[in-house]
């Protein structure tokens, strides 16, 4: 499943997806993320029917997330983002 | 001073619905889904995964006693106490306040199971546009999700901004659609997607001559625009669906689909209910795979 966490607003789209197909729950983007955006979670709240742990953007941070990660992203010579390098699965990818 | 009448336009009309031909005596597991909205607040009742009753109502500024009176609604004129209820499960903004639920499952896996029950397993996208938020969400055959995407940032373009829009104008917020179409010629949409802009932005058309019909266009336009913008990102995969109060709407809905191209697929039940539906539904799966039915209803 392709969870798309995040938001649409007049100045563009904040998505952040995570495919829980990949992803293992290992929580390595939880360790890499200076922001602490990720978290795991032992059940997909969005597939109830499946019993395995799986990484999921906090419920307090998915409405902020321009601003969350803009630590990240500086505007000129970006470097690899910690969360996509830190998930040897490559689940994770941003919008912007 | 002559008392001024106050009118709400906003207001739609609370049903409740039970299936005559049912017999839930027999049954082995009924199963309650309760999806209380921002808006609505809807229960349904389930015998063995059939839809037995149901209710629709306006969710009230106490999210608990919300659930409470939606479930009653249902039950009415039913003899089933509330212990006889296997398994129940909380969905929707408020789904933490369920006070009888025995656990709760997000809306975005209730709609999309609830979409596959009231409009078949062929749907493969499901549009919910509810009281405050949008949830575009893909869904396989058996109503599983495949990809999702919720905006409950903002809400523009959802059924709480229709129904200020309606009180604005003096129109029955049921009556929107009909009468968004009565336009000699289709208006551009209002510029701002912004409920609080939009509106000031309607108060100035009216000024500047512009008939309720026009204003109403315009701004059901505006909201077709905003909902396409976030399907476009999950992508739009017949059967389409849409879940929800607004899929009453055909002013936004049929200037929606001529931009998406496809035609929505149509179905008999309540759109509002999908998410309570999805819940029971997955109440009655619980149950079978044995982790349900706690309230010692021994299972045949």
């Amino acid at each position: 499943m392709l969870a798309n966490y995040g938001y649409k607003d007049g100045s563009g789209d904040y998505f952040i997806t995570i495919d829980t197909d990949r992803c293992n729950g290992c929580g390595d983007c939880v360790a890499a993320c200076p922001s602490e955006v990720f978290e795991v979670l032992d059940e997909d709240p969005n597939d109830p029917l499946r019993d395995e742990p799986v990484a999921v953007v906090a419920a307090d941070k998915k409405k902020k997330l321009k601003y969350e990660c803009s630590a990240c992203k500086p505007v000129s010579d970006r470097p690899p983002l910690p969360c996509v390098e830190a998930c040897k699965a490559g689940a994770i990818s941003h919008s912007w | 001073m002559a008392e001024e009448k106050q009118e709400e336009f906003w207001r739609w009309t609370e049903s409740n619905w039970r299936n005559p031909d049912l017999n839930w005596t027999n049954g082995r597991f009924i199963t309650a889904g309760i999806d209380v909205g921002s808006v609505s607040s809807q229960a349904v009742v389930m015998v063995d995964g059939q839809i037995l009753a149901y209710s629709n109502m306006r969710t009230g500024s106490d999210s608990p006693n919300s659930a409470r009176n939606a479930l009653k609604y249902a039950l009415e004129g039913l003899e089933i106490g509330e212990d006889r209820i296997a398994y129940c499960i909380g969905t929707g903004y408020g789904r933490v306040n369920v006070p009888m639920a025995d656990r709760t499952i997000t809306e975005i896996a209730c709609h999309a199971r609830g979409a596959n029950f009231i409009y078949g397993p062929a749907v493969r996208t499901v549009l919910d546009v509810g009281g405050q938020d949008i949830k575009v969400i893909q869904c396989d055959e058996r109503g599983k999700v495949t990809n999702f995407l919720m905006n409950d940032k903002c809400a523009a373009g959802t059924g709480r901004g229709m129904e200020v829009f309606a009180d604005l104008l003096g129109v029955p917020v049921t009556e929107v659609g009909e009468r968004s179409f009565r336009v000699k010629e289709e208006p551009s949409a209002v510029s701002s997607i912004c409920v609080v802009y939009a509106k000031s932005e309607a108060t100035g058309l009216l000024r500047k001559g512009w008939t309720t019909e026009e204003v109403l266009a315009a701004y059901c336009r505006a909201m077709a625009e905003r909902i396409h913008s976030l399907v476009e990102r999950v992508g739009a995969t017949p059967e389409f669906a849409v879940t929800g109060g607004m899929a009453k709407n055909r002013g936004v809905m049929d200037r929606l689909m001529n931009i998406i191209g496809i035609e929505r697929a149509r179905t008999g039940w309540d759109t509002q209910i999908a998410g309570a539906v999805g819940a029971a539904l997955f109440a009655h799966a619980l149950c079978r795979q044995g982790k349900g039915g706690k309230k010692g209803l021994d299972p045949r």
